[in-house]
């Protein structure tokens, strides 16, 4: 694929996000934040568990189709397996520690202009391209 | 029966998303995140597109009354920035650039049957049991502001 289309794939599936989100809100009343969604499934104190585990149902399913027609969604890991369980173990603490995700402070908490969402974003942009930039430049590992 | 179907289309949509825009592929993540070495800007065109839609939308959608399927909207209202924000999310890139993985991308690859997928979510609820005995008392400002959190005692509206 070149670089033009693949700009543009990314687009249409950044679109589909912003179309489930809104969704979300539309029928639910609900941020489409996963961590939140997900976390709210085991944690103690969170409601509309119905809600939160047919998402996340959606979610898998969705894995579960892609890999069967669009294989190259998954391209293989990059990272040993202590490595990346090291990285779920801070992505989920900070997650629910900062209150969101990605999607939760980076695409609904934005859309709605939210100063928390902002300075949450470029927080964890900015420590993301530190470590990246550590890891592959100052320490050479992965690629 | 309506709502659980409303939530598992609104889950496939979003899982079809991630997977079309490259999320998945941590490879394609870690070189969104890599500014200073061969940098793939196509993330940026994810966010783009989600926000572009959403923002538009959720404009329309927020002047409703309340939402098709409950009684009211359950939108955060914490407005304020405070450390537990920063560190948290601070805590999150360094495992996001780590890993190339956060937490959406990661459910769906699950679907895939990825080993390192079911590595990090299991490692990730792990970390999200440990964040809430670490914070037991629970302040408002836990309310997530994206990531809706404790959704009992958010506001009906901000």
């Amino acid at each position: 694929m070149n670089v033009i289309a693949s700009y543009g794939v990314s687009l249409l599936g950044g679109a589909l996000i912003g179309l489930s989100a809104s969704l979300a809100l539309l029928t639910h009343g609900r941020a489409a934040g996963i961590s939140g969604l997900f976390g709210g499934l085991f944690l103690p104190g969170y409601d509309a568990r119905s809600f939160r585990l047919a998402f996340v149902v959606g979610l898998v399913a969705a894995g579960l189709v892609l890999s069967v027609v669009y294989p190259a969604a998954f391209a293989t890991g990059v990272r040993s397996l202590f490595v990346v369980g090291a990285a779920g173990l801070l992505v989920g603490f900070g997650t629910r520690l900062g209150g969101g995700c990605t999607s939760g402070h980076g695409v609904c908490g934005l859309s709605r202009l939210s100063g928390r969402s902002m300075v949450a974003t470029a927080t964890f942009m900015g420590t993301g391209m530190v470590t990246v930039f550590v890891v592959r430049h100052l320490l050479g590992g992965g690629r | 029966m309506k709502s659980t179907v409303a939530a598992l289309a609104a889950g496939l949509l979003f899982g079809t998303g991630l997977g079309l825009s490259g999320m998945t592929q941590p490879l394609r993540v870690i070189a969104f995140l890599d500014v200073a070495g061969a940098w793939d800007p196509s993330l940026m065109f994810v966010m783009l597109g989600a926000i572009g839609v959403h923002f538009l939308l959720a404009r329309s959608i927020r002047r409703r009354e309340r939402p098709l399927l409950d009684t009211r909207f359950h939108l955060p209202s914490a407005t304020r920035v405070d450390g537990a924000l920063i560190a948290g999310a601070a805590v999150f890139g360094i495992g996001w650039g780590l890993g190339g993985f956060c937490p959406g991308p990661a459910i769906v690859s699950l679907g895939s049957g990825s080993l390192s997928a079911f590595v990090f979510v299991g490692a990730m609820a792990l970390g999200m049991v440990i964040a809430q005995v670490v914070r037991i008392p629970k302040r408002a400002s836990v309310e997530a502001e994206g990531g809706e959190g404790l959704s009992r005692v958010a506001l009906s509206r901000e």
